[in-house]
């Protein structure tokens, strides 16, 4: 099963723990916000995600079936 | 409350002829519909449950509140659900460019009751909710009293915010908290309204279901075109002004607007076109998407020959700034540099590499709020960038555009941002 790592922007205060455990797939903006590359995590990075989502001091991090999707409106 | 809407205290009277395409709007503008005249003019409803859901997808409706997602589409999520489920008409209307919901309350609140009973019926929802802004909780309350509904409705207020109308900020409301965007792994038609299933349509879309369980698919797809069938309500924004007009989808904007020198088209999270491009397209989402734009709301608003587009942008950007929840990082950082350094464009000689700031803190803002706050202010930005390219130079000579200091653009006064938790409720 594919799987992405998706971030609730409102529980993230930008941390920057998951950059840190996890940088192939996780970088820091210009404000220390995580911009999470896109699309499903490749394999060889699947320990890495988790590793990310365990660090995040708020739990704002999570890996999901690639086709669900997080609710957006508005 | 009053002063969220400069420009339209009192709720704006549809003033210009509709060209034939009346259907929502009672066909005589003037005073609100009451329940027996609502009868005499639109009928009962014939087609009901899952025969009007059917119904609803074969007419083609899509929603009016702005971003045209099928009502069908919904309407069957919510009704498959198990469990207590939530109706809500949603009215909130936080946009300042935008008094077309409150036109329609006002002129024809019965058919936006019946179309919010009859949606609640279908998806078998057994508590419904009129979410709107408090100066229309009083007329409405008044047209409850007056009906013997089946499902009761319960009047919420909603917080005289920009994104008071966006879904999980109304279902957070609706539950009782704060009219603040949530963040959920579930959508609202999942989860919502204190975690129940929960169908949320806007109030002019309601109406218009209202008229599909009367008439028909058939005949709701005799105006509009083929891809975007029926009318819609738009409010044109012109010379400090506000009017409310029901025309078709697929409607010529030249029979519409006339003069100036753009046009923003969609409302505040919309997309700036030159007025001679406008005056070409048609008002359906079909011919705007080829240009970058979408009819989001129904909202047109006309930037005059005698105004600077980059100065009523940086005005509207300072205002979504102040209006952003402040919940993500992104859009928290993101916004007031954005609005700062539009303001700086806005003014004389600003400095080299703005522009670029601009468009790099575009790019690192979009997709990455809990709601579309952030897109949609970049969309509005981006396209400014684009089409008042030549305004830019002008500033970099130190000239500007504007003969006149006064206002295009309709926006709340400055003390009416929110500062505090009381703000959002």
């Amino acid at each position: 099963m594919t799987l992405t790592l998706r971030i609730d922007p409102i529980a993230c205060t930008g941390h920057g723990a998951c950059a840190e455990v996890a940088p192939e797939l996780i970088e820091p903006d210009e404000w220390g916000y995580p911009i999470v590359s896109p699309g499903p995590v490749p394999a060889r990075l699947e320990r890495a995600a988790r590793k990310a989502v365990a660090t995040c001091p708020v739990l704002a991090l999570r890996l999901q079936p690639a086709s669900e999707r997080p609710s957006r409106s508005g | 409350m009053s002063g969220t809407r400069p420009l339209a205290q009192a709720p704006t009277a549809p003033s210009r002829p509709a060209g034939g395409s009346t259907r929502v709007l009672p066909p005589v503008p003037g005073a609100a519909e009451d329940l027996r005249a609502h009868y005499a003019r639109n009928g009962q409803a014939r087609c009901r449950g899952p025969a009007l859901i059917r119904a609803v997808r074969e007419a083609g409706l899509t929603g009016r509140g702005g971003a045209a997602f099928p009502a069908h589409v919904k309407l069957a999520a919510v009704a498959q659900a198990g469990g207590r489920k939530v109706a809500v008409a949603n009215g909130a209307e936080g946009e300042p460019a935008s008094a077309k919901d409150a036109a329609l309350l006002y002129h024809a609140p019965h058919l936006v009751l019946d179309g919010l009973q009859l949606a609640a019926e279908a998806v078998g929802a057994a508590e419904a909710y009129l979410y709107t802004d408090p100066r229309h909780a009083g007329p409405v309350e008044r047209c409850l009293a007056e009906r013997a509904d089946d499902i009761p409705v319960t009047l919420v207020e909603a917080p005289p915010r920009f994104l008071s109308g966006q879904e999980t900020a109304l279902a957070s409301r609706v539950s009782g908290g704060l009219g603040l965007p949530t963040f959920s792994f579930a959508r609202v038609s999942e989860r919502g309204v204190n975690g129940a299933p929960t169908l949320v349509q806007n109030v002019e879309t309601l109406a218009h279901l209202a008229l599909i369980a009367r008439h028909g698919p058939g005949w709701f797809r005799r105006k509009g075109t083929p891809a975007e069938p029926g009318t819609t309500l738009i409010t044109i924004n012109a010379d400090g002004h506000q009017i409310v007009t029901e025309a078709e989808l697929g409607t010529p904007l030249a029979s519409l607007i006339t003069d100036g020198a753009a046009v923003l088209i969609g409302g505040y999270h919309g997309t700036w076109l030159p007025m001679a491009a406008a005056l070409t397209l048609t008002l359906d989402n079909q011919a705007l998407s080829r240009h970058h734009a979408a009819l989001g709301a129904g909202v047109l608003a006309i930037l005059p020959h005698h105004a600077c587009g980059l100065i009523e942008t940086a005005r509207v950007v300072r205002y979504l700034a102040a209006e952003s929840a402040g919940q993500c990082g992104p859009c928290l950082n993101g916004l007031p540099r954005i609005a700062v350094a539009m303001a700086e464009l806005a003014g004389p000689q600003p400095r080299r590499g703005t522009v670029q700031a601009v468009e790099r803190w575009a790019g690192l803002v979009t997709g990455r709020g809990a709601c579309h706050h952030p897109d949609g202010t970049v969309r509005l930005v981006r396209s400014a960038l684009r089409v008042f390219g030549a305004e830019i130079r002008r500033h970099a000579e130190g000239r500007c555009s504007a003969t006149t200091s006064h206002p295009a653009l309709p926006l709340p006064p400055a003390d009416a941002l929110p500062l505090t938790d009381e703000d959002w409720q």
